[in-house]
């Protein structure tokens, strides 16, 4: 990212702080000041947490222009990390249903699967869109997405040398698509920096992280927290799996969405592609990927069905939001120059 | 290494053939139709807008796919005809 994002509470202010004066003699501090912050219950909703999360993950990806690259395996910042995902991880734990048993064969956990999407609860914005959504609010669409999309697929992409044989060919198979197959151009993260110039939105990653606020970072840092442990390598193939599960049917009324606000192609084109390319990688994932991985580690069931439950709540808790704000009229963006409290 | 096919297609229950490997998609002239990624899931339910290729229309219409196994033993009664 160019630039780091403006703290949004004292425990982002101290990291922040630190990044900016490069000053690692100080950083032994800030585990300590986690501790002295109030619980929070909801980590979910909790702007400093979750922009820290962010700001810790992003220093694995491609960090920050101003912040030098070793601060990615400083132990005080990995320790700090581990507290806030310890907190993270005991609430989503307290927010899933129970986690299916089923037989360790593909077709039981493909069966599962669908069986989770089907009884996810959460508001569709899909819908809001396809039907409702003024271009003000697809533009605060696009930029919530933005959080991921311009990155779009890498943080599964931490699971492929923790897995192997028929799991491991699936998501290299999917992860392939994602990259355009050898064309840049055809990137998924491409062709949503394309959609987003159609807007006259910046596509470059991370440009609008001041106005993102923490449920949409919440539901990228689940993918993090998963894909940068092995011990999670059951729930990134599991989370993946949810997403290629409910991709195919909302990319179509996200299409038809921009359609209706007489956008055509290139804004329309990743919606398309997605439709298209996720009816095939949701049968990939959820039965080569998901099924495959736990047919050959049925010990990691459970942790799969964690990935799976976590991303429908996540996703499910920030479409409820982002509909609910825009029917009461409201903006789903942080304040532009205020830093919230 | 095994002995595998060059082209596989999977009946994925109650949804699309998924059709990996090499292959070539030919239309009705015989043109080569772009498949645009290496495997690929062609409808089978009947509904997808963006035939021959898969939407995910078989989960709103809830396609049941044939046993493929009954496929095998084919019985004439199984396949009325409108009356004449």
């Amino acid at each position: 990212m160019r630039t780091l994002p403006r703290p949004r509470g004292p425990l982002s202010s101290a990291l922040l702080n630190l990044l900016e004066r490069d000053d690692p003699s100080r950083a032994p501090e800030l585990a300590d000041r986690m501790e002295q912050s109030p619980v929070d219950p909801d980590i979910f909703f909790d702007e400093d947490l979750q922009l820290c999360l962010f700001v810790l993950y992003e220093l694995h990806y491609s960090g920050f222009d101003s912040v030098a690259d070793r601060w990615e395996w400083n132990t005080d910042l990995l320790q700090l990390r581990s507290r806030i995902e310890e907190r993270f991880e005991t609430r989503i734990m307290q927010s899933i249903p129970a986690i299916p048993r089923v037989e360790a064969n593909a077709q039981s956990v493909a069966e599962a699967l669908s069986a989770m999407v089907e009884a996810a609860p959460g508001r569709s914005v899909a819908d809001f869109v396809a039907r409702r959504a003024t271009i003000d609010q697809v533009r605060e669409f696009l930029v919530h997405k933005s959080i991921y999309q311009l990155k779009e697929a890498d943080p599964h992409t931490w699971a492929i040398p923790r897995l192997g044989g028929r799991a491991k060919s699936a998501l290299v198979e999917i992860q392939g698509d994602e990259y355009g197959n050898g064309l840049p151009g055809r990137m998924h993260s491409q062709l949503f920096a394309r959609t987003m110039a159609g807007l006259d939105l910046d596509g470059e990653f991370g440009a609008y992280i001041d106005r993102i606020p923490a449920i949409v970072l919440a539901s990228v840092n689940l993918m993090s927290l998963f894909g940068l442990q092995r011990r999670h390598r059951g729930a990134i193939c599991g989370h993946l799996a949810i997403y290629e599960m409910t991709s195919s049917l909302p990319n179509a009324k996200y299409a038809r969405g921009f359609r209706r606000l007489g956008f055509g192609a290139p804004v329309t084109d990743y919606f398309d592609e997605h439709v298209e390319a996720d009816a095939v990688h949701e049968q990939i994932a959820a039965r080569d990927l998901a099924g495959g991985l736990v047919e050959a580690e049925p010990q990691v069931a459970g942790n799969v069905f964690l990935g799976a439950a976590a991303a429908l709540l996540l996703d499910g808790l920030a479409g409820t939001w982002q509909v609910d704000t825009w029917e009461s009229g409201a903006t789903t963006l942080l304040p532009a120059a205020e830093v919230p409290a | 290494m095994s002995a595998t096919p060059g082209t596989s297609i999977t009946l994925c229950p109650h949804g699309p053939l998924l059709v990996r490997g090499d292959f070539e998609l030919l239309d009705a002239m015989g043109l080569t139709v772009d498949p645009r990624r290496g495997t690929v899931a062609l409808c089978r339910c009947g509904g997808s807008l963006i035939k021959p290729f898969c939407d995910g229309t078989h989960k709103l219409l809830e396609f049941q796919a044939p046993d493929p196994t009954a496929a095998r033993a084919p019985n004439i009664d199984d396949h009325p005809r409108s009356p004449t």
